[in-house]
């Protein structure tokens, strides 16, 4: 495989990590304020507590990588989105906060303003980040001398927004499900509601969503009519939705959740399917995309980066797999949670 | 409203980054800290030991949230704010970012976990290793962020692909930009400065606590250790400023001249203090000593030194702020070898911690080593000024073409707002933390109301839940576990039933 297309590969894999890791802590953050006392909230909480952080490295290394392998990607979109993304980092900064400073005093007061703000947080990091997805996917104007040259509402398009939305619902269905793997008892039982409540409205909204790429974003669809075999990730992703509540009705959670997770792997996907070879499809004119081609770092950097990330992911594979290890079976309060 | 997009990006960046950097020397510092005092208890296996160890890894995790939380910002706004920067520096500064990411952050963000939440679930020797990880992770952030921070001001194994506004560096030796010719002294450099803010962090705790009269043995223990790594590292500290300066010297010359308000090439003297003018080329009310600059870097007095004139003036920095910070920061860095010095002749004379003013001083030392480090990057970085890559980018040719003023002064406010609050917030939470102290002696807590101590967490929490339905009461619950733990039955993990077949 050359190079270009193997970083363009795995920053599609970073992403999928990112969006089924955090997905799930998001979710728990969506669905924070669901529960009825004190007690459930600080459970919902350490059910993420020890892992959230890690997961959030998922994105840092896919923010360090696109800069290493697509530097004019990651300088084009970073600037073009400037005050979304500056709102996607308050809200990344009060939900990392929330959680950590939300145990450490015990007025009510106190704690009720830090779970709106957790809840807050949560809310607008996947809603953000959904719209990202939405206008990438819908295109951006883009110059010819690879600048952003729109305005907010070329951001904030009703598609982006129904694509943040979609976000907001899969995520929330992820954590729901996520939760109920983690608790136990009547809080347990009160999830089974809400896995099936998010299921309902992740189902409206993702085929809302088809529907509006169908229409409204031609070029999506055309690496799918040059290369039929990725109807495969079509069906892969049809029979994982299929399956989620499938498994739900089974009493399943854990089925549920690979399901869920294989749900956000076949979305991100779909999504490189849909945007290869472009990275950024201009608006304007498709000459002035950015693409694996003409927007990359050079080979050798490509080539170090490379053995970076083939030396390294084995040891960040082991330790994920080692704190998930540790951290198993259903959520306790202790004397060091949350 | 015509805003200057230039000076409030810069003001943004200053911002950001000062306030990120409160956080991470603390956590190098206090992670090297918290190796050496749970490797005491591991030696040694008596639990005061470990009851050091628990409380500064609190404190700790509370350092680190905001450290990762301001610290994303970072990455994000070489993108936002600086993207011709990014476009042109991407092909080196990146690989070091993703670096820092692959090798640091996974590591540390993963072990912090066991650090903070695992100490039930894994054994001390695990729990050491944790601790060993999150150490060690925390250093390696300081090296590829230091790194690409380096190839900034000494780029080296590179060359320039294209012309004009496409022109970009290329990395031709990944190992010549890694070991760029100030990486390695401005690493150690930056590493000790750590270690010093570490040191002084934990010293003005313990001696709070000594001058209260509570936590004496916790106190004196945790004093110690600081003290031994923050007297070492002050003293190393003179070796590594003067090759650094040194270094810089050779490097950076306008730079060296703008630390030490050398105007004119010709020997130089060494200004202990004083207001540069620029407009005049002269330092005023200055206390120098003749020739000392020349004899520092060369060895003899009257060796010339380049001085600013030998650069157009729009090559030049300013020179204000870099003669300042730097004196401030080489100042300080003096005061912590005498003070520590003072500090080790008391241990060894036995009247360390019987001086009430000493331990006062101490107290109050810990504003000493952040204000050294934010003043040591202060004139590291302004002193690079005009040029955000020495010699080869403009810091004013740097920045995002789509971004306008009002964006930045919107984000700039949004900035002030949230970190103002945070800055209040941290504050708030690490008193709390230091009057709530260390967890006392077993003994003196009140045995379980049961006959028999829960036998895991669950069990703890059962037992809360039945008293009224709060849990919020952490401390009955760290009580109740303390009691548990003191009980011959360890504490496992949980024995819920998806465990119990395992």
């Amino acid at each position: 495989m050359d190079l270009q297309l193997f970083w363009f590969v795995t920053l599609g894999v970073l992403l999928t990590g990112y969006a089924i890791l955090d997905g799930f802590d998001l979710g728990v953050g969506i669905l924070h304020l669901t529960a009825r006392d004190d007690t459930e909230r600080r459970l919902q909480m350490n059910s993420i507590g020890p892992l959230w952080d890690g997961n959030e490295v998922w994105l840092v290394t896919f923010g360090g990588a696109l800069f290493a392998a697509f530097p004019d990607v990651y300088a084009t979109a970073f600037s073009g989105f400037y005050l979304p993304f500056m709102l996607l980092l308050f809200a990344l900064i009060f939900r990392g906060v929330s959680l950590e400073f939300r145990s450490k005093v015990h007025t009510a007061r106190w704690r009720s303003a830090w779970d709106g703000s957790f809840f807050a947080a949560s809310t607008l990091t996947t809603f953000l980040m959904g719209v990202a997805v939405g206008s990438a996917m819908r295109g951006l104007p883009i110059g010819p001398d690879r600048e952003f040259a729109g305005g907010l509402g070329d951001l904030l398009h009703p598609y982006a927004l129904l694509v943040g939305a979609l976000a907001v619902a899969t995520f929330a269905m992820h954590g729901a499900i996520y939760l109920h793997l983690k608790t136990e008892g009547a809080l347990q039982q009160r999830l089974v509601g809400w896995m099936w409540r998010t299921f309902g409205v992740f189902l409206v909204l993702y085929l809302l969503a088809t529907i509006a790429t169908l229409v409204s974003v031609p070029h999506a669809t055309a690496n799918f009519a040059r290369w039929p075999a990725l109807w495969v990730l079509v069906l892969l992703n049809v029979l994982a939705v299929a399956n989620i509540p499938r498994a739900i009705h089974q009493g399943r959670p854990a089925y549920a959740f690979a399901s869920s997770a294989a749900t956000i792997a076949a979305l991100v996907a779909l999504f490189g399917a849909a945007l290869f070879p472009n990275l950024l499809v201009s608006s304007l004119d498709p000459a002035w995309s950015l693409t694996l081609r003409n927007a990359s770092a050079s080979e050798a950097t490509l080539g170090t980066m490379r053995n970076i990330a083939l030396l390294g992911m084995p040891f960040v594979l082991t330790y994920t797999g080692i704190i998930y290890w540790v951290f198993r079976g259903k959520v306790k309060l202790g004397p060091h949670s949350y | 409203m015509d805003l200057d997009v230039l000076w409030l990006s810069r003001l943004q960046f200053a911002l950001t980054i000062m306030f990120h950097y409160l956080f991470p020397p603390l956590s190098i510092g206090l992670g090297a800290l918290m190796v050496g005092m749970e490797g005491m208890y591991l030696r040694t296996r008596d639990p005061r030991w470990s009851r050091i160890a628990r409380f500064w890894t609190r404190v700790f995790a509370v350092n680190f949230a905001l450290g990762v939380g301001t610290g994303i910002v970072m990455e994000f706004e070489f993108g936002t704010n600086w993207a011709t920067y990014s476009r042109f520096v991407g092909d080196v500064f990146g690989s070091a970012l993703a670096a820092e990411g692959v090798f640091a952050f996974f590591l540390e963000s993963g072990f912090l976990a066991v650090l903070v939440f695992g100490w039930d679930r894994v054994g001390p020797k695990m729990h050491f290793f944790a601790t060993l990880m999150v150490a060690i992770g925390s250093t390696f952030s300081a090296v590829w962020i230091v790194v690409a921070n380096s190839w900034q001001q000494t780029p080296a194994g590179f060359h320039i692909v294209g012309e004009g506004l496409r022109a970009r560096a290329e990395i031709t030796d990944f190992w010549a930009m890694v070991f760029n010719p100030s990486s390695m002294h401005r690493l150690t450099h930056v590493l000790l400065g750590s270690w010093i803010q570490g040191a002084f962090f934990v010293m003005s705790i313990s001696a709070w606590y000594l001058l209260r009269g509570r936590h004496r043995w916790f106190a004196e223990r945790s004093f110690k250790v600081a003290l031994l790594l923050g007297a070492a590292s002050s003293l190393a500290m003179l070796v590594s400023g003067h090759g650094q300066a040194s270094a810089v010297a050779v490097n950076q010359p306008a730079k060296l001249a703008a630390f030490e308000g050398h105007f004119k090439s010709g020997p130089a003297d060494l200004c202990l203090f004083g207001l540069p003018d620029s407009e005049a080329g002269a330092v005023r009310a200055a206390v120098c000593l003749p020739g000392g600059l020349s004899l520092l870097i060369h060895g003899d007095a009257d060796a010339p030194v380049v001085g600013l004139d030998q650069f157009k003036p729009e090559d030049r920095p300013p020179v204000a702020i870099p003669f300042l910070t730097y004196h401030l920061m080489v100042a300080l860095g003096m005061g912590f070898i005498g003070l520590t010095g003072l500090a080790l002749l008391g241990w060894w004379r036995g009247w360390l911690f019987e001086r009430r003013w000493l331990l006062w001083v101490f107290v109050a030392a810990v504003l000493g080593p952040i204000l050294a480090n934010q003043a040591g990057w202060v004139a590291a970085e302004v002193g690079r000024q005009p040029w955000v890559v020495y010699g080869l980018l403009r810091t004013s040719d740097a920045l995002s073409k789509a971004v306008s003023g009002e964006m930045v002064l919107t984000s700039i406010i949004g900035f002030g707002l949230i970190y103002a609050l945070l800055f209040a917030v941290w504050v708030f939470v690490l008193n709390e933390k230091i009057k709530h102290g260390p967890e006392e002696e077993p003994d003196a807590s009140a045995p379980p109301p049961e006959g028999k101590p829960p036998r895991d967490v669950l069990g703890a929490a059962a037992m809360l839940s039945g008293r009224g339905g709060s849990l919020t009461g952490r401390d009955d619950a760290a009580g109740l576990l303390a009691a548990g733990q003191a009980a011959p039955t360890k504490v496992e993990g949980p024995a819920g039933p998806e465990d119990g077949g395992r």
